[in-house]
């Protein structure tokens, strides 16, 4: 039998391989298309609700497009959108929503509790740890470049 | 004379018959190339069922249901119901065997279990302690994505390595007694073989090492040629591990370009997107108890070897980076 | 005509990141939840270091939308925060994306009950 070393090589030489042109070119399409469709929410609360600010409406919009990430996991279709997108699919606000609702339907019938509460964040859990870090670690180090000048 | 050939094979010299089988096929086994020779195929995953695991239960229960049926006999006249799956604590086989007044066996080899329970089933048929012995296997895409990968909500995109994880189950009879059957002649036990691979997906590049040390050694200690047999049948090494067991198995001096074949690659038309073929621990038990025994039985093949393959990881296992060890069992089977 | 370049602009900026991430899902077989840890990261960095407003200033929702937005928000909220005082420095990042952790949570939790996960189509 081959050694691990050789074995290694002749797999990594003969894998097949993703097709890379045809992933890329779909993730800049869906992943562009997800953004215009955020933007022409925008446009519509800017027109709809003029008494918000820029902040209000851009929260809204990312509640909006939180919401259909939702909806389309939850109707099963968010899963087809991802394996043709790939990248496309993950890196809008809807892929995040994807990657918590996707979780919390897969465990319901292990309940309310232990099932869906539990289970929500195993796939996100690390997007919300690593963003609360990074946010008191951006506080801290203005604070106290703050105090120093 | 001793049984053992070798240094891992064991002959079967009396008699022991694989006597009936029985499947359930998934709805997307249903479509693939085999559909007519499968008992009973589902319209949908669930079967009324309230989760997967409950589904994967009932598959279960009603294949060990159907094999008792066809047979003509009871469960009483079972010795022993011995199988196993690819869920944590093999609580398919486990659940659906409570259904039964049958002595349990559970056994555990992940994708290879089937080749495991052929493997001691014979011997202990051979051995005189059982007469009436069901093996039965089963997986379930749902229930086995949902352990070893991720949600099946989530949108992430297929490895162009993956497989996909056969929903169905198959289930044999060995007896001593029978007619024309396909028999058990000999098994090789395979040992555990890992070549460091690490990527989880690329089940079929875990497993083929293992699968051509287990073929080689069979046809050493057998003291025979690949061409003994009309195929030489993987379980579930898909279309790239198939290739990779030959070429692994031509640098031993063995060329099996004109009997090898994988159940994983067979179970699914070309145009069904299964990337590599179909994996899982129902996928070998569905594809012998249904293609390979009924053509067996029309004479379309007299001597075949299968070889269910294994890969042995968890998902604790792969976090932790060990690279990921293969098991593969052969077992001949003649008319 | 300025609304279509805008849209232009959106569709190339939000495009590119999802780009990147595709580049790298195909060099380095990263899953889902390292790839939006690694976005988030870059949006806190590119917001921390006032590189964010240009490239917000010129993709608007391209920006805002990916997960780099999030990070930006996250950022942008523990800088104000710092202006006020330490506490708000720790706790203002979090209150700036508090809208988009609701939703998700609540969300998450309503699908989770209404709707069951199926097996994934060939």
């Amino acid at each position: 039998m081959m050694n691990k070393e050789e074995y290694k090589k002749h797999v990594s030489k003969t894998c097949p391989k993703t097709k890379e042109w045809r992933t890329m070119l779909l993730a800049f399409i869906v992943g562009g298309t997800i953004c215009m469709i955020g933007e022409g929410f925008r446009d519509l609360y800017t027109e709809v609700i003029p008494k918000f600010n820029s902040t209000q409406v851009t929260s809204l919009v990312t509640i909006t497009m939180i919401f259909f990430g939702s909806l389309f996991t939850g109707l099963g279709l968010y899963d087809k959108l991802g394996r043709y997108a790939g990248a496309g699919s993950v890196i809008p606000i809807t892929g995040f929503a994807n990657s918590v609702v996707s979780p919390a339907v897969e465990f319901n019938r292990e309940g309310l509790f232990y099932g869906v509460m539990s289970n929500m964040f195993v796939v996100a859990g690390p997007i919300i740890v690593s963003g609360v870090v990074w946010s008191v670690l951006v506080g801290l180090i203005y604070f106290i470049v703050g105090v120093a000048v | 004379m001793s049984k053992k050939r070798g240094k891992q094979t064991y002959v079967i010299d009396t008699d022991v018959f694989i006597k009936n089988t029985a499947t359930i096929a998934g709805p997307l086994e249903g479509k693939g190339n085999f559909a007519e020779y499968y008992d009973e195929v589902l319209e949908n995953d669930s079967w009324g069922c309230k989760s997967y695991e409950k589904t994967e239960i009932k598959m279960r229960k009603n294949v060990i249901d159907n094999l008792i049926r066809k047979e003509g006999i009871t469960e009483y006249d079972l010795d022993c119901i011995m199988g196993g799956d690819l869920l944590n604590q093999i609580v398919p086989t486990a659940f659906s065997a409570r259904e039964f007044e049958v002595p349990y066996l559970g056994m555990y080899e992940a994708c290879s279990t089937f080749g495991e329970c052929l493997a001691v089933g014979a011997m202990l048929v051979d051995g005189g302690f059982m007469t009436n012995l069901l093996c039965s296997t089963s997986s379930h895409n749902g229930t086995a994505e949902r352990q070893y990968r991720l949600p099946l909500e989530l949108g992430s995109q297929p490895s162009p390595v993956c497989q996909w994880t056969v929903t169905g189950t198959g289930a044999v009879l060995l007896t001593n007694t029978g007619d024309k059957q396909p028999k058990i002649k000999s098994v090789t036990i395979g040992k555990i073989v890992d070549l460091g691979i690490i990527d989880p997906s690329n089940m079929g590049a875990a497993m083929a090492p293992a699968a051509t040390d287990t073929i080689v050694t069979h046809l050493r200690d057998m003291d025979r040629k690949p061409e003994y047999y009309d195929m030489i049948v993987t379980g579930d090494l898909g279309k790239y591990g198939r290739d990779l067991l030959h070429f692994l198995a031509k640098e031993e001096g063995y060329e099996l370009a004109n009997v090898l074949n994988d159940c994983g690659s067979m179970i699914y038309t070309d145009k069904q997107r299964a990337t590599q073929g179909g994996s899982g621990a129902g996928c070998s038990s569905l594809v012998f108890s249904s293609y390979f025994y009924k053509e067996m039985l029309k004479g379309n093949f007299r001597k075949i070897l299968l070889v269910p393959t294994g890969a042995l990881l968890s998902k604790i296992s792969s976090l932790q980076g060990e690279s990921i060890p293969g098991v593969a069992h052969a077992i001949d089977i003649e008319l | 005509m300025e609304i279509f370049l805008l849209y232009l602009r959106v569709f190339a900026t939000g495009g590119t990141f999802c780009l990147i991430g595709q580049i790298l899902i195909n060099k380095t077989k990263m899953n889902t939840a390292r790839i939006l840890v690694l976005f988030l990261s870059i949006g806190v960095i590119l917001e921390a270091t006032g590189l964010w407003m240009y490239v917000e200033g010129f993709g608007a929702s391209g920006a805002t939308i990916p997960i780099v937005g999030f990070g930006a928000s996250l950022a942008r909220g523990a800088i104000n925060g710092a202006k006020i005082g330490i506490l708000p420095a720790l706790t203002m990042g979090l209150e700036s994306v508090a809208g988009g952790l609701t939703a998700v949570i609540v969300f998450g939790l309503f699908f989770g009950l209404v709707s069951r996960s199926r097996t994934k189509k060939m």
